[in-house]
């Protein structure tokens, strides 16, 4: 501890150089950190964990739609309580930036499956019993201004009316709330009446989309998952049943391979701030030669000099670094507040990982130098040969 | 003046580069009683410095005997010699060698960071060395806000610090104008008289000599003459 001075001041020699250096390596552990935490979260194996509602869709794909007539196979499965299904209905409000998922449902049944939507009740039963009608989440319909009785034109992408019409009107006839904040943030999603809509559409009819069942003991969930699947095993509709976290991270894993393309941006940002760290370092050992001898000539042994550049590297690193993830950290628990965001979770897991990070980086950078310094014969580097 | 504190017995260096050997010095022998001050002259490359690294143990003779302060310092490995250089030299140079990164008092503190010193002691004992050396008040400065002289004196300071038996000097005044050159002479000068360091100091100044008990003249690797006493 006693050298901490000499370290700290021997790495702010040159100021500049200094702060532009922990500048990019924060900026690459700010990278690291929220792409390492995305990674995690990617690479994570399915679970289970606290599951009260499992979703499921065909193995295939979940653009694959699962029939209607699963569900009278699906309620034979013990430790289901409620059973409902919906259809990505995939519409656009007046244009493409106004996104907001819609789907259509059974009312009656999505009002069993999900309870932490609350709602008048006269709003559901309107549901139930208008055809045409429609139901939002509070923000959604905070977001457009709507109200009870507006009726909203939404086009499809997708499905077409028996007269080929894309337009479909339906009329709002409830706005629904989360029972609490984190339910709340989920409100702004639009539902449609199923019956309606499948009798409406030109094609597909008698096609559910995906099931949504909510199961009487979560610690059941996986057993359950697993008999349904064994249920439609080596049926034409052989099924995958996930928890509903598993499931939304599906709907992000259709970009790609998120896992190679994060460890492929990961490999050039620590490629680039290796150069560049390491040439930092290089540098400052290089201009002061003269200095180190110096300290070997007072009787510094070479490896006290070797452990004092090489503490010298790992400061900055952990500087730069400790920076990149702070605010990696602050932009990650901002995040979890945006709704229609899954939780990045910039864990125990990432930290440790960043901290290994900054200890390999600085061994990286600063062990060439470092040695070098321990090695530097006094009276030639005194003569500055 | 007490028992010997230098001996240098048959000493030979010589410097390879690449398949060329330079010999620079042959056979040399010189003998320092412990409290003598003895500038070291001689024409430009006829191996001064050389020797004066052999003595500091900085540097290591191609063959013949080293003993300073009672030790044998020719064969010590590299560890052994820092450990060596810690406790019983210390080292002056001409352009000063300070951290430019610290100030004065953290400069003379250095030396002190490899003893079992308490950072309070190392502090008060630092102070006492710039004080001694007349720079109390400039103890927070670091090295470029000071002229030429007073970084020499931090460096006599820093030198100092740790109580070394023998002071070695390369050419301490070769960077100073006459008059910051008699002050600082004047300061090793005391140093030799009043609290008894061996001094050996390189110099090209005949009128630094003269603040020495005695020159030694080095030509072409060898001494010349009997040593002449002032
Ligand atoms: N590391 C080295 N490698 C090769 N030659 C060296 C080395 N160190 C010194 N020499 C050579 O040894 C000779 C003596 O050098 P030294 O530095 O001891 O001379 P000096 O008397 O101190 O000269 P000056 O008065 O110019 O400082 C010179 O010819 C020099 O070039
Ligand atoms: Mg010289």
């Amino acid at each position: 501890m006693k050298y901490f001075q000499l370290v700290w001041a021997s790495l702010f020699r040159k100021k500049t150089r200094t702060l532009l250096t922990v500048l990019s390596l924060a900026m690459a552990f700010l990278l690291f950190g929220l792409l390492q935490a995305v990674n995690v979260l990617f690479s994570a194996p399915p679970t289970f964990a606290g599951a009260d509602r499992l979703i499921v869709q065909s193995r295939v794909s979940f653009t694959e739609a699962l029939p209607l007539a699963m569900r009278q196979q699906l309620r034979t499965v013990p430790g289901i309580e409620a059973i409902t299904w919906r259809q990505w209905f995939g519409g656009i409000y007046q244009e493409p930036r106004n996104f907001f998922p819609q789907f259509a449902t059974d009312p009656a049944t999505f009002r069993e499956v999900y309870p932490e939507y609350v709602m008048p009740e006269e709003q559901w039963r309107a549901f139930e019993t208008t055809r045409t009608g429609a139901i939002v989440g509070r923000r959604l319909a905070e977001r457009f201004g709507w109200q009870v009785g507006d009726k909203v034109p939404i086009q499809s992408t997708i499905w077409p009316q028996r007269d080929g019409n894309k337009t479909w009107t339906f009329d709002i006839v409830g706005i629904y709330d989360g029972r609490d904040e984190e339910t709340r943030q989920r409100t702004g999603v639009m539902w449609i009446n199923f019956d309606y809509f499948d009798e409406a559409r030109q094609f597909a009819r008698g096609l559910a989309g995906i099931y949504d069942v909510r199961v009487a003991d979560a610690g059941q969930a996986n057993a359950i998952a697993q008999a349904i699947d064994s249920l439609f095993a080596n049926s034409p509709n052989e099924t995958k049943t996930q928890s509903e976290r598993d499931f939304q991270l599906g709907f992000f894993k259709q970009i790609g391979d998120i896992g190679l393309i994060v460890t492929l941006i990961l490999i050039a940002v620590f490629f680039t701030i290796l150069i560049l760290t390491g040439n930092t370092m290089a540098q400052a050992v290089r201009e002061r030669i003269p200095e180190l001898a110096v300290l070997k000539t007072l009787g510094f042994p070479n490896g006290l000099v070797t452990a004092l550049v090489l503490a010298e590297a790992l400061l900055l690193c952990a500087i730069g670094g400790l920076a990149g993830m702070g605010l990696a950290q602050l932009i990650a628990t901002g995040l979890a507040r945006l709704p229609d965001f899954p939780p990045v979770p910039l864990n125990l897991a990432v930290w440790t990982q960043a901290l290994v990070a900054i200890v390999a980086l600085a061994l990286a950078v600063g062990l060439p130098p470092a040695l070098r310094a321990g090695r530097l014969r006094i009276v030639d580097a005194l003569a500055g040969r | 003046m007490s028992e010997t504190m230098v001996t240098v017995r048959d000493v030979h260096k010589a410097y390879t580069r690449g398949k060329q050997s330079i010999d620079v010095l042959h056979g040399l022998d010189l003998s320092i009683p412990g409290g003598d001050f003895v500038a070291l002259m001689g024409p430009s490359g006829s191996g001064k410095t050389t020797l004066l690294n052999l003595i500091g143990g900085l540097d290591q003779p191609t063959s013949g005997e080293v003993w300073v302060a009672g030790q044998r310092i020719d064969r010590m490995s590299s560890g052994e010699l820092a450990r060596w250089r810690a406790a019983n030299v210390g080292f002056v140079f001409q352009f000063y060698n300070l951290m430019p990164v610290l100030t004065a008092q953290r400069n003379v503190e250095l030396p002190l960071l490899l003893t079992g010193l308490s950072a309070a002691e190392r502090a008060q004992r630092a102070a006492i060395a710039l004080k001694l050396v007349g720079l109390a008040d400039r103890a927070h400065h670091k090295p470029k806000e000071l002229s030429g002289g007073q970084e020499q004196r931090v460096a006599i300071a820093r030198a100092i610090v740790s109580d070394p038996k023998i002071l070695v000097c390369d050419e301490p005044t070769g960077d100073l104008d006459r008059k910051t050159a008699d002050e600082i002479l004047t300061l090793l000068q005391q140093l030799n008289r009043d609290f008894g360091k061996t001094i050996v100091m390189v110099t090209h100044d005949p009128k630094a000599a003269e603040y020495a008990r005695r020159t030694v003249h080095l030509d072409k690797g060898a001494l010349v003459g009997e040593p002449a006493a002032h």
